[in-house]
């Protein structure tokens, strides 16, 4: 096998996207969020600290690309959480978040 | 589940291909092994990941088509010509060879009998995929009970180009054909075979104010597609008096291509 670019996270049911920033749901960084968090940050709640809207992070829209990954609010497109992979680190930029709820399970 | 009832922290697994079989021309489905699967709900997702001889690595998220009653998990691929994991996957994986792949992921896009019904299902090209999983799980689930499909129904509306592009097709007849509480409905927006009696556009207002069960139903519905065919429908149901607490969407990004 043989890769061209560089490491990106793509998501999609059977199917990948390659090249552009890509808009997906923030189920689709729910594999990333698990190398930071070991609940499940899918079905957290995250509050905007741009404009106080609410919203699972499963349902948040996210732009994956090769640099990172970007969690955005629905209603007035700020960024609430930043996401970037390198070969030694996760880097987790939550300024955008006054809170994250997480479920303590089921 | 751990001692706190909390999930088990996701790690990297090694699977093994048992079976590959082919859906369509451009998709295949990968049965695997996988040791010590903690188990999964329909409509969660794993993500594979793929190291290339100079270390590099790519890793691709797939949706998995088995329902959690399956012993063993199956992921369906669709073939991307310019993709960098799906050719691999696709075309090249063999019985007995290995993945490395990690899940089960995401427990927002998840629909099991708890969750209740209507059941509205809608889907573009292998959007089908997590879709499969909620339909095989609901056959498995309520095989012995009748009472409970008529309390669960299900309606899928699934958007294709052509016929032999429509993943599952087969499966997807015989589910509906023993099942009256299972309506599966098509919609071909390139090519129709001859004498086709189902839909023939991209799926519109019209087409889901016939397909949806009234908003004060309260379907349970799940969008899974390109996104502007998943955005599309998500804002036109809510338009049309949907919950959009009820409306759960899995967007694959932009595609080129209408399906």
């Amino acid at each position: 096998m043989s890769f061209t670019s560089g490491e990106s996270h793509e998501s999609g049911s059977g199917r990948e996207r390659v090249g552009d920033t890509r808009r997906v749901d923030g189920n689709a960084a729910g594999g990333m969020f698990s190398e930071i968090f070991v609940p499940d940050l899918t079905t957290a709640r995250a509050k905007c600290a741009g404009c106080g809207t609410e919203g699972m992070i499963g349902s948040l829209p996210v732009y994956a690309h090769g640099m990172g990954t970007v969690v955005r609010c629905p209603k007035c497109d700020r960024v609430v959480l930043r996401v970037a992979r390198t070969p030694q680190h996760v880097w987790l930029d939550a300024t955008g978040a006054t809170c994250i709820v997480i479920s303590r399970g089921t | 589940m751990s001692a706190d009832g909390a999930a088990p922290r996701i790690t990297w697994r090694l699977a093994t291909v048992i079976d590959v079989v082919r859906e369509t021309p451009r998709t295949r489905t990968l049965v695997l092994e996988v040791p010590e699967w903690p188990g999964h709900r329909a409509g969660q997702h794993v993500d594979v990941r793929l190291t290339a001889e100079d270390g590099y690595q790519a890793e691709r998220s797939y949706s998995i088509a088995s329902p959690p009653e399956d012993a063993r998990l199956s992921l369906t691929v669709e073939e991307l010509a310019d993709g960098e994991v799906s050719p691999y996957l696709s075309e090249e994986l063999r019985s007995g060879d290995t993945i490395e792949l990690r899940g089960p992921i995401g427990g927002y896009f998840v629909w099991d009998i708890p969750v209740g019904g209507p059941l509205l299902l809608i889907g573009g090209g292998s959007g089908i995929v997590p879709l499969m999983a909620m339909l095989r799980h609901r056959d498995v689930a309520l095989a012995t009970d009748s009472d409970a499909r008529h309390r669960l129904p299900a309606r899928l509306l699934y958007s294709s180009r052509r016929w032999d592009e429509v993943i599952y097709r087969d499966e997807l007849a015989r589910l509906a054909e023993k099942d009256p509480t299972l309506e599966v409905m098509h919609t071909l927006t390139r090519e129709q075979p001859e004498g086709w009696t189902g839909f023939t556009r991209r799926i519109d207002r019209a087409m889901l104010e016939m397909v949806a069960w009234p908003p004060g139903e309260q379907p349970r519905i799940f969008i899974c597609g390109p996104t502007p065919l998943v955005e599309s429908v998500a804002t036109t149901l809510v338009e049309l008096g949907h919950n959009p607490a009820l409306v759960k969407t899995e967007r694959f990004g932009p595609t080129g291509g209408s399906v």
